[in-house]
């Protein structure tokens, strides 16, 4: 694992995969216990996908993705008990428990959503990253979603705009090998997903997503290519999941041998903690009080969302229409009193120039161009 | 006041909004080079130039949700749909995606964006082409749903709605864009939600939109004044929000209602209408709520099933006879 990162930090980057994996082991005790219900896809396996890519970009860059959506938020400086609350269903979730577990939402951390229908996300992305070429900012979006977004619609028809139009946007497929219970391979024609990105000329690139410095740098290189306006790209992580699709998944379409497999020589925890101790960035006992501490953070998080109340009666038809006038709700200060919320802000339709020639035109067919030929007389 | 095509009243508000604000642009198939399939986006590409006015390729599902995640982060789109029967294959991002997004967000996103084109029967063009969808979309929370009958209302609503901060559905009627009507000069905004009294009345109350105003409406209520029925007019205008208030105030005085829409009847716009009335206003009522549809069929494309298929004059005529008890 050479890298150029700081020894501190490495260190964070294992203390915020180690924070997300507690979480959601938190949160399937939760649900064990009833007070998470509905649907509830848990990251576990999956966090150095998280991890990497929010250490590679901005942190105003946009990212969203489908509905594996807790890690991804807290990754990008989400309150987890917050989180932990929408989970719950209360009132002091980010989505004042309108949306739970599928639809997290923190837009001060630029983080724009949770989507619960396989890849209704990826056009999404486009149009954020188009918003950012319109108005000629240096943004790059990050879109994830699972491997079996890509046999979506919506996929092809993006892909296809977004190239043509050079948007700054990355799609990160996070294949964890299964769409629900079906074997990514069994209903793909093209199984490897990254190389579909030659049907639209975009870059293609393929990942170990079990390696969090080389999701870092992968995707540090391709946010560079999305900035300097080289169009989007595809890039695929191969990462798995180590429990069921949702919560009410036995998963009996894979053995217990490649769940244990996985677990143990490919854990990317595991993996990140070989290379600090090896490299002596970090004890024994130093990791050991580490993961009390974040134990003692993810009990916080229930705790806070087991006091949380239950959203106000009075307000079940609020947030579906907004009145002229009416500001945007911001969660941290809502919730926790907060008074550095910063909200993202765009200028003005009379501030605004827009620049962008989307498409220079040609001239038409017959009409010959009035610049001097090489080499004319 | 100038007489203009609704297509041209469409295209000087789009005009109008663009200059006021650099965040609007307009998206949709042959919306730029070709001008717009209908013609009413003429000449905005030469004027605001390849970015604003964006020729999209055939996926609309694709360049819907393109708008949805462009309105999420601050720009207006004006979504075009070339009808509104190829917008079926939209329907996952504008209600999954635009109608919910200020509510699964917790309030923290809005989604101000337009998705408009035509809606109805074209002419003869069979059973795809030939959909009245609004039913469809006033079922949805978090949307709104306008659909114009004249050039002044084209106007001044498709302003209001790219003005608003939801997501606004509006459905243009496609055998509409030639009619031509005043349209006041200057500034002219139509507030969302407020229906017209196009015609005063005292005997019934008809209440409708679209196309069916001027293409059934208003000739049957001419012909109803022919046999002495004096019909008062409503042209809803919003279908969501609707003016409640419009239709129980003249209910309260004709006591009698017809309702008149080109889709089809199970679950129609009317339906709904009916239900409204019968509980709100049931003292009132002196005869059951009629309503004069589309059939429950498939639209035809020979010239006299088709005629036959949509409301007509006579069938109008009819139901207003019927809540009257005269026959």
């Amino acid at each position: 694992m050479p890298t150029k990162l700081t020894d501190e930090t490495l260190l964070a980057m294992y203390k915020m995969m180690a924070l997300l994996r507690r979480f959601e082991e938190k949160a399937g005790q939760a649900y064990g216990q009833k007070k998470i219900q509905g649907f509830c896809h848990l990251y576990i396996g999956q966090e150095a996908v998280a991890v990497g890519s929010q250490y590679a970009l901005e942190p105003d860059d946009y990212m969203l993705t489908g509905y594996r959506d807790h890690a991804h938020p807290i990754a990008r400086g989400a309150d987890p008990g917050m989180i932990m609350a929408e989970l719950f269903g209360r009132y002091g979730g980010y989505s004042k428990g309108r949306g739970g577990s599928m639809h997290l939402f923190d837009v001060e951390h630029h983080w724009y959503g949770g989507y619960g229908i396989v890849g209704g996300q990826i056009p999404l992305a486009a149009g954020m990253a188009f918003a950012s070429k319109y108005r000629g900012e240096d943004r790059v979006t990050a879109c994830f979603f699972g491997d079996a977004a890509a046999n979506q619609g919506s996929f092809h028809e993006t892909f296809n705009m977004a190239a043509k139009w050079k948007l700054p946007v990355i799609y990160v497929c996070e294949n964890n090998r299964y769409g629900m219970g079906t074997d990514i391979a069994r209903v793909s024609a093209e199984a490897e997903i990254y190389k579909r990105a030659v049907a639209y000329k975009m870059r293609g690139e393929k990942v170990d997503g079990q390696d969090v410095l080389a999701v870092y740098e992968m995707m540090k290189e391709l946010a560079d290519h999305c900035r300097a306006g080289k169009g989007p790209v595809l890039l695929e992580m191969n990462t798995y999941r180590y429990r069921g699709h949702s919560m009410s998944d036995a998963a009996t379409y894979r053995t217990k041998e490649e769940v244990e497999e996985e677990r143990a020589n490919k854990d990317p925890i595991l993996r990140l903690k070989d290379h600090l101790l090896k490299k002596k960035i970090a004890s024994e006992s130093g990791l050991e009080k580490l993961h009390e501490d974040i134990n003692k953070q993810c009990d916080a998080a229930v705790a806070f969302a087991d006091a949380s109340p239950e959203p106000p009666i009075e307000e079940l038809y609020g947030d579906h229409y907004v009145e002229p006038g009416e500001p945007d709700s911001k969660p941290r200060e809502r919730v926790l009193g907060a008074k550095d919320v910063k909200w993202p802000s765009y200028p003005s339709g009379q501030e605004l120039k827009v620049t962008w020639d989307l498409e220079p035109r040609t001239p038409p067919p017959g009409k010959v161009s009035s610049l001097p030929r090489k080499g004319a007389a | 006041m100038a007489e203009l095509q609704y297509r041209e009243a469409l295209n000087q508000a789009l005009a109008e909004e663009m200059e006021r604000d650099a965040n609007v642009f307009l998206m949709g198939e042959e919306v730029a080079r070709y001008n717009g399939a209908y013609k009413v986006s003429q000449g905005l590409l030469d004027r605001f130039g390849s970015a604003r006015v964006v020729d999209a390729p055939i996926s609309e599902l694709g360049f819907a949700g393109l708008g949805v995640g462009a309105a999420m982060v601050g720009l207006r789109p004006v979504i075009e749909m070339m009808t509104w029967n190829f917008a079926i294959l939209a329907m996952d991002q504008i209600v999954n995606n635009a109608a919910k997004l200020r509510h699964m967000s917790g309030g923290q996103l809005r989604c101000p964006i337009v998705f408009r084109g035509p809606g109805g029967a074209g002419g003869r063009l069979s059973s795809q082409h030939s959909q009245a969808l609004e039913a469809n979309y006033v079922h949805f929370p978090g949307l709104k749903v306008l659909a114009p009958s004249t050039p002044a209302d084209a106007k001044g609503l498709l302003k209001s709605a790219i003005r608003d901060d939801n997501p606004v559905i509006f459905i243009e009627g496609e055998l509409l864009y030639g009619l031509k009507r005043e349209v006041p000069e200057g500034e002219h905004v139509v507030p969302i939600g407020k229906a017209n009294v196009v015609r005063p009345g005292k005997d019934v109350t008809i209440v409708t939109w679209s196309r069916m105003l001027t293409a059934v409406v208003e000739p049957s209520a001419e012909a109803l004044a022919q046999q002495g029925i004096d019909a008062e007019v409503i042209d809803l205008r919003s279908l969501k929000p609707l003016d409640e208030d419009a239709i129980l105030e003249s209910v309260t005085k004709t006591n009698r209602l017809v309702v008149v829409e080109e889709g089809w009847p199970w679950c129609g716009v009317g339906a709904s209408i009916a239900d409204i009335v019968q509980k709100k206003a049931f003292d009132e009522l002196d005869a059951p709520v009629t309503r004069v549809t589309g059939l429950d069929i498939n639209m035809n494309y020979a010239a006299n099933l088709e005629r036959a298929t949509q409301p007509t004059v006579e069938r109008v005529v009819a139901a207003v006879n019927e809540v009257l008890y005269r026959s």
